[in-house]
């Protein structure tokens, strides 16, 4: 039982990984036992879930560095245009 | 003695995402909604006299872009006979127009989209919230999907830094929209 036996820093470092698929199998295994003994992880597993499905369940569009940068770019030179 | 002001310098950084979002989810055309914000900050910029410092810097240049909006559908629909629905479910036309017209449970209505559009908003509004830093880990890797290793050599930090600032972003996240959404 002492590799299952993880404190809850580090079942909230699993739980946040598992949210991107990044946590491993063995890393998911650990983190379900914390959850049948931990009330607390439970319930910040759940909100943690909501969240990521609430994440997905919207497009979201941001805009990449690129954009942002020619959109900057614009403005500052109409900025300097009149200032003078 | 106006209780808002506008400082350009900080359009972009502060208000793209947000307009862009609210954007897309009305144009449906990424490139147009690019276009659309970048006018946006340029016709706020011509018209900065007219800022009476009621509003908050954000309302007033959603209140432009929302003029925008409007406009570019204007244009898009001034060529008459564009927003026609033909409808040929006549004798002669082939496939199988029964099941066709059976109601479909995975399509989406206006009013799943509207939530959605809402739920959006909620998002983005909590994400202006989040300390600068925070935000931009949590978009590149949560919105944005990259990878680990690609988020943490484009800002320089480790791993364990950016899930201490990925577990700290979605704590914010979660209780944010907990407040402004249900």
């Amino acid at each position: 039982m002492g590799l299952f036996n993880i404190n809850c820093d580090k079942a909230s470092h699993i739980c946040d990984k598992s949210q991107y698929n990044e946590a491993s199998l063995l890393d998911v295994l650990m983190l379900k036992t914390h959850l049948l003994f931990c009330k607390v992880c439970r319930y910040h597993s759940r909100k943690n879930c909501l969240l990521t499905k609430r994440l997905k369940s919207t497009d979201i569009h941001i805009l990449d560095d690129t954009s942002k940068a020619k959109m900057e770019k614009k403005l500052q030179t109409e900025l300097s245009k009149q200032q003078q | 003695m106006p209780k808002h002001q506008l400082e350009p310098k900080n359009w972009v950084q502060r208000y793209s995402d947000y307009l862009y979002n609210y954007t897309v989810a009305r144009v449906n055309d990424s490139e147009m909604a690019k276009d659309l914000v970048s006018e946006t900050f340029l016709s706020a910029l011509k018209s900065m006299a007219n800022f009476k410092g009621e509003a908050s810097e954000r309302t007033w240049l959603i209140s432009i872009l929302k003029r925008k909006i409007i406009d570019y559908y204007r244009k898009i629909n001034s060529t008459k006979g564009k927003a026609e629905v033909r409808i040929n479910y006549n004798d002669d036309s082939d496939g199988d127009w029964l099941e066709e017209r059976v109601s479909d449970p995975f399509d989406t209505t206006a009013e799943d989209s509207l939530t959605n559009s809402e739920l959006g908003d909620a998002i983005m509004h909590c994400l202006e919230k989040l300390p600068e830093k925070q935000a931009k880990v949590f978009k590149m890797k949560t919105i944005l999907g990259y990878e680990t290793d690609v988020i943490c050599n484009e800002l320089n930090i480790t791993a364990s830094n950016l899930w201490v600032i990925i577990h700290r972003a979605r704590n914010a996240m979660a209780k944010c929209l907990e407040k402004n959404w249900l």
